[in-house]
């Protein structure tokens, strides 16, 4: 069941917060409304008396585009301008549970349900315009929301707006990425799409200039306290007892403690800040809880293996390898990264009598709903979430640990509380992208071709913290209070088509270094474990390319069997042109359903080990394309990002702490190391379903990039991140 | 608590805190701005980011007091969507910023550069830019909008 809040609430009480337009609605609001669960049209779109639509969007954007992509979809079924359809995102009192940002499934899963609902919108708006036209359906035309039969006319505001449909349209009862309707209308075909596939430019840009808008810091709500909560010195950290007199003299301020969940607050921010800084908690730490950072990838090559899976196994590798010519081995590491968002997380929540209302950063908002209705014990339908964007939302980060934080705090206090953390709490205590070792080796016979290819990548479980704070048991407020997270073993493999006759690609995990309460528990991180593995094996397939004697993109060509995969290292090729100098390398990888190739081109200062890469080229295949303008910014984003998480990003730790806690012992990339170009070759497959483009080109920078050092240098770096040290080291190896 | 008298995007206006009290708090909760935004608290980011007399500055640092009878100027003091900064102008025309918390750091730290060099090279640009950041990885976009309010000037 979802909130039982109706349209009029959240038209009264969030309007000026999500949606941009005063509503001239009366009759909306005096209907019964119809339940918000996915088996109601109502609960996808409605068309207001003024004739704009509103699509119910239970996802969210950070600034890619995928608003703008659904306006899109649901402009193009229903047949009215894209300018006049407002999607409302992210808020479970007035959307169903997409899932919330997952997967890169926004425009691939995300929009299905609203390109149907849409689809039947515009079929039974059709029936009423018949009769109110006295015109057979088939002799109706529409534009832009007006339905035209002969010389007669009417408007969907006219036949239906601020009235709802009361339409039931079957689901599939999957909730989250996969939920899905069934509908009698007949979708468009895409021979007929007038604006899908065009350029739209993104509706949050101005508010951000301007700075005229409100980001989830930015809400208030009245007699709310603001809130630090005190995360522990190390990992595993028990309270032995809180010196409350430490914090004697600041207005107000006042310490919250229930087991070892330790938190201030006071009226005003700055005084819950000093709070924090000065607040004397007895810790009763345990020692050694971590191995040595440098010993890190041996531990986790040493450690017993909780899991294993082998997504491909075919022929028979042993045997290749006993007779082969040649063989090629070698082993890869990746450390802990952290989503290090560009603001540490923001929650506010307000807990009366009848239920609780959360603010909250996180993508997965439907999901901070369920999360916190388990935390305070309250059915679900008495919770709602309401998603207002962040300071960066990059898969599962702090977001989540804020919003259980603020219910947490503001059902003991009894009035609003904020959450926000400080700069550690985002770098330091942010669940990590997983740490990983690989091993690869290939056989190569006489005549130089592979015949046997094994690659193991062995790591900490993607999900040692589950994708979604559903759970309290998954944030640190739940296991501060003593819920230990149950943890689910999982990785992943490369996503290729590489036809090696003998052929193994698995992952093993391990357990974490710490169970409960750990500042290196694991979680995903955009493109969870894409970067880590991509990196092993497409830097292993360059070693297997050079190892045979052949061009790494005539190797890759040669092998990749799939051919979206060889159409995109084919363009990605081409658009590079002519090697001008050494230190080209090419990348590619797929992922559900997208591929995408990569060259970089890099300069490396062999005197300070800087590693500039100069120029990118992407050739990126997701499908039909919705929205060009948008996917080529969000492949540029990926880039950089995963351009900073090649060059410079790796949690640091001791035995009993993480020391990465702000962004001079967490380094990202800064301008002076940002490309100068990034050329993007889009290619668009309209006859095909889309796939995402939020997380894929990510997972190529790493390799394209360490591929391409090879080629300035001959040093292979098998370690990430090549950092200047590191690169410096190598290279003096070598 | 003492008071302070500053101007906050040409408006006069008087604060009661604490002399440590860096700035950033006045701004966001005694005066009720919301553009400056909380990043590090450090100095280490850039999203505080706003004009203390013209000269860009950290507010998560600066204390109240240093602005004392100074002029402050936030990023919505800067331009208005009907008479934008250039670079303001160039940013939407770019489509710059995707989660956007970290606006404040580049536009008003390049504001005040190319006041000073309204010429500055790449090289330049990228040099005056340095510590601040931008986690969502915008920066080719950054420099392309710099460059097309260089041209707009």
């Amino acid at each position: 069941m979802n909130a039982p809040t109706s349209r009029r609430e959240f038209l009264q009480t969030t309007g000026a917060l999500v949606v941009s337009f005063a509503l001239p609605a009366t009759e909306v609001l005096a209907q019964a409304k119809p339940p918000l669960v996915p088996g109601e049209l109502d609960s996808w779109l409605a068309i207001l008396p003024n004739g704009r639509v509103q699509a119910f969007f239970g996802k969210m954007d950070m600034g890619q585009s995928l608003d703008v992509a659904i306006a899109q979809v649901v402009a193009e079924e229903l047949d009215v301008g894209v300018d006049k359809v407002d999607v409302v995102m992210g808020d479970s009192g007035t959307s169903c549970n997409q899932g919330g940002a997952s997967g890169s499934f926004g425009v691939s899963h995300g929009a299905a349900p609203l390109r149907r609902a849409a689809a039947e919108a515009r079929r039974l708006l059709l029936e009423r315009a018949s009769k109110h036209l006295d015109t057979p359906v088939a002799q109706l035309t529409v534009g832009d929301g007006v339905v035209m039969g002969g010389a007669k006319k009417t408007s969907y505001a006219e036949l239906i707006g601020g009235k709802y449909f009361h339409h039931q349209v079957p689901w599939n009862k999957r909730v989250g990425n996969f939920m899905d309707i069934e509908v009698q209308a007949k979708l468009k075909p895409v021979s007929e799409y007038k604006v899908v596939g065009k350029p739209v430019p993104r509706r949050d840009v101005a508010w951000k200039v301007f700075g005229t808008g409100d980001y989830v810091t930015d809400v208030r709500v009245k007699d709310m306290l603001h809130a630090r909560v005190i995360r522990p010195p190390r990992a595993a950290c028990k309270v032995r007892g809180v010196d409350e007199g430490s914090i004697r003299g600041i207005p107000g301020a006042r310490v919250v403690r229930e087991k070892d969940f330790v938190a201030v607050v006071a009226p005003r921010e700055w005084d819950a800040v000093r709070a924090a800084q000065r607040l004397k908690v007895d810790w009763h730490a345990v020692d050694g809880a971590f191995p040595e950072m440098q010993a890190l990838h041996d531990h986790i090559r040493a450690a017993k293996v909780t899991k294993r899976e082998e997504p491909v196994k075919r022929g028979d590798p042993a045997s290749a390898f006993a007779t082969a010519a040649k063989t090629v081995e070698a082993g890869y590491e990746w450390p802990f990264q952290s989503h290090a968002s560009m603001g540490p997380a923001c929650a506010v929540a307000e807990v009366k009598a009848d239920g609780c209302t959360v603010w909250t950063g996180s993508q997965k908002p439907h999901y901070v709903r369920d999360g916190v209705a388990k935390l305070l014990g309250l059915p679900q339908d008495k919770v709602r979430a309401i998603w207002v964007t962040g300071p960066g939302s990059y898969g599962r980060n702090d977001a989540g640990d804020a919003a259980l934080d603020a219910a947490f705090l503001s059902k003991i206090l009894g009035k609003p509380v904020r959450v926000q953390g400080m700069r550690a709490d985002g770098t330091a205590w942010d669940p990590k992208g997983p740490a990983c070792t690989f091993r690869a080796r290939a056989a190569i016979d006489a005549s130089g071709k592979v015949t046997a290819y094994e690659f193991v990548a062995k790591g900490f479980s993607r999900q040692h913290i589950a994708t979604n704070e559903s759970d309290p048991a998954d944030s640190l407020v739940g296991q501060f209070t003593g819920i230990a997270p149950k943890g689910v073993q999982i990785f992943g493999a490369p996503s290729e088509s590489y036809g090696f006759e003998n052929k193994l690609l698995a992952w093993e995990t391990i357990a974490p270094l710490v169970d409960s309460c750990s500042p290196l528990r694991t979680g995903h991180l955009r493109d969870p474990v894409g970067p880590e593995i991509h990196f092993a094996s497409e830097s292993f397939i360059d070693e297997v390319a050079r190892a045979a004697g052949e061009d790494p993109v005539a190797f890759r060509l040669k092998y990749l069997t799939n051919p979206r995969h060889q159409a995109v290292v084919r363009a990605a090729a081409e658009k590079a042109g002519p090697k001008r100098f050494q230190g080209r390398g090419i990348a590619f990888a797929e992922r559900n359903g997208t591929s995408v190739a990569a060259v970089a081109e890099v300069d490396v200062d062999r005197a300070s080990g800087r590693i500039w890469a100069r120029r990118f080229v992407i050739a990126h295949d997701c499908g039909l394309i919705v929205n060009p303008q948008g996917l080529r910014y969000t492949i540029e984003g990926n880039v950089v990002q995963g351009l900073s998480r090649t060059l410079f990003e790796q949690v640091r730790f001791d035995r009993d702490s993480v020391k990465s806690v702000d962004w001079i012992s967490y380094p990202i990339l800064e301008m002076q190391d940002a490309p100068e170009s990034i050329e993007v070759v889009l290619i668009d497959r309209p006859e095909l379903p889309s796939s995402g483009a939020g997380e894929p080109t990510m997972r190529v920078i790493p390799a394209a990039v360490a591929n391409a050092v090879f080629d300035a240098t001959g040093v292979r770096m098998r370690s990430a991140p090549l950092d200047p040290e590191r690169v410096k080291r190598a290279l003096s190896r070598a | 608590m003492p008071t302070y008298r500053l101007r906050v995007d040409g408006k006069a206006v008087s604060v009661n805190a604490e002399a440590e009290m860096p700035l950033l708090y006045a701004l966001r909760d005694d005066l009720g701005l919301n553009n400056p935004h909380f990043g590090c608290g450090l100095a280490q980011c850039g999203a505080c980011t706003v004009h203390l007399e013209g000269e860009p500055i950290r507010s998560c640092v600066v204390p109240v007091s240093a602005a004392s009878g100074k002029s402050v100027t936030t990023i919505k003091g800067l331009g208005t969507p009907e008479k934008p900064h250039a670079l303001q102008a160039a940013y939407v025309a770019e489509g710059v910023p995707q989660c956007g918390y970290c606006i404040n750091g580049w536009i008003m730290t390049a504001a005040a550069f190319l006041k000073k060099k309204p010429k500055a090279s790449d090289a330049e640009l990228r040099e005056a830019l340095s510590g601040l950041k931008c986690r969502c990885g915008t920066h080719v976009s950054i420099m392309r909008a710099i460059k097309r309010a260089q041209g707009a000037a």
